[in-house]
């Protein structure tokens, strides 16, 4: 919820996903960015956000097990018999 | 077969069928990705090489989601097994009005939620969601911020977050770094984690995490926020540690 006037530190960090899925409304975005360009705090915090969701990204993309993929290839070939 | 038009954008997983060569050598037949259609028609086919490339696409995401309900690893292995075996058994009724992608993944939920319901988690999980988002959550202490009664300073940082831009590429990408982002994501609760590790793990739209999980964008907003500002947490916890 954003209060009239300027946006806090502590609204704006609310907001940051809000800002990051494009869903604020331009008159919210135009006074969230302006505040952001102005506050070292608040830009080093999204730039934490941003970050965190990098090393997220890379979590992914890990190869199936051998093991695991065999048993699964019997169950198909089990499942193609019947 | 119906094909949806102008779907919304999917994140561009693509399933790649490699042909299984009988001398289990390399073959010269180029890989191709394939689309639902076809891919729908090899399964049925008993085509081999088909379900071992959605093995290869999706497996491991399927482990991931699974273990946002389950209680443990292995519960989560037997899950997405199940899960699997659901699919094959279920491709005759498929009837492709959502995506191959969302199908399996809808059947790997319903077999994580019910064998979670099993291990004794017991809130009904269509009321999740609304469940965990229910009281109000601050994305970062309050503590961090000059209190209200500080007319001049009210609401702006106390001391700034510390920049991450100086710690060396080597330490952020490192394997330590890594297993403090797992824990964090594994203390989260599970629409949290089922969100975050969808968008920002594996990469889905948001339409495709809305339609999985059934719920609303705003929802999904609120799931996302808090389960990012959770790990963001104990990022800079273990990063300011020098």
């Amino acid at each position: 919820m954003i209060t009239p006037g300027e946006l806090t530190c502590r609204e704006v960090v609310e907001l940051v996903t809000d800002y990051l899925e494009k869903s604020l409304l331009p008159g919210e975005e135009a006074r969230f960015e302006e505040h952001v360009v102005g506050c070292p705090g608040c830009t080093a915090y999204i730039e934490q956000v941003r970050q965190t969701i990098d090393r997220l990204h890379m979590l992914s993309a890990e190869p199936v097990f051998p093991e695991t993929k065999e048993e699964l290839l019997r169950i198909f070939q089990e499942w193609k018999r019947v | 077969m119906s094909t949806e038009p102008n779907s919304p954008a999917s994140s561009d997983e693509e399933v790649v069928v490699q042909p299984v060569v009988a001398d289990g050598g390399h073959s010269s037949i180029p890989q191709e990705a394939v689309n639902d259609i076809d891919l729908l028609q090899m399964l049925r086919d008993g085509n081999e090489a088909a379900f071992a490339a959605l093995i290869d696409c999706y497996h491991t995401s399927m482990l991931r989601l699974a273990q946002a309900y389950v209680p443990t690893k292995a519960i989560a292995e037997e899950v997405v097994q199940e899960a699997w075996l659901g699919v094959l058994q279920g491709l005759h009724r498929f009837e492709g009005r959502s995506s191959l992608k969302t199908w399996i993944f809808h059947i790997l939920t319903n077999c994580a939620k019910t064998r979670a319901l099993r291990e004794g988690r017991s809130i009904a999980f269509s009321s999740m969601p609304d469940y965990e988002t229910r009281f109000h959550e601050p994305a970062v202490d309050p503590e961090r911020f000059i209190p209200p009664d500080d007319p001049q300073g009210k609401g702006r940082w106390a001391t700034y977050p510390q920049r991450w831009d100086h710690i060396p590429e080597a330490r952020l990408l490192s394997q330590e770094t890594r297993v403090y982002i797992e824990r964090a994501i594994e203390a989260l609760p599970p629409s949290q984690r089922a969100v975050i590790t969808l968008r920002d793990i594996e990469g889905w739209t948001s339409e495709e995490v809305c339609r999985l999980l059934e719920i609303s964008q705003a929802n999904q907003r609120v799931l996302l926020h808090r389960a990012r500002s959770k790990v963001r947490y104990v990022l800079e916890q273990y990063l300011g540690e020098e």
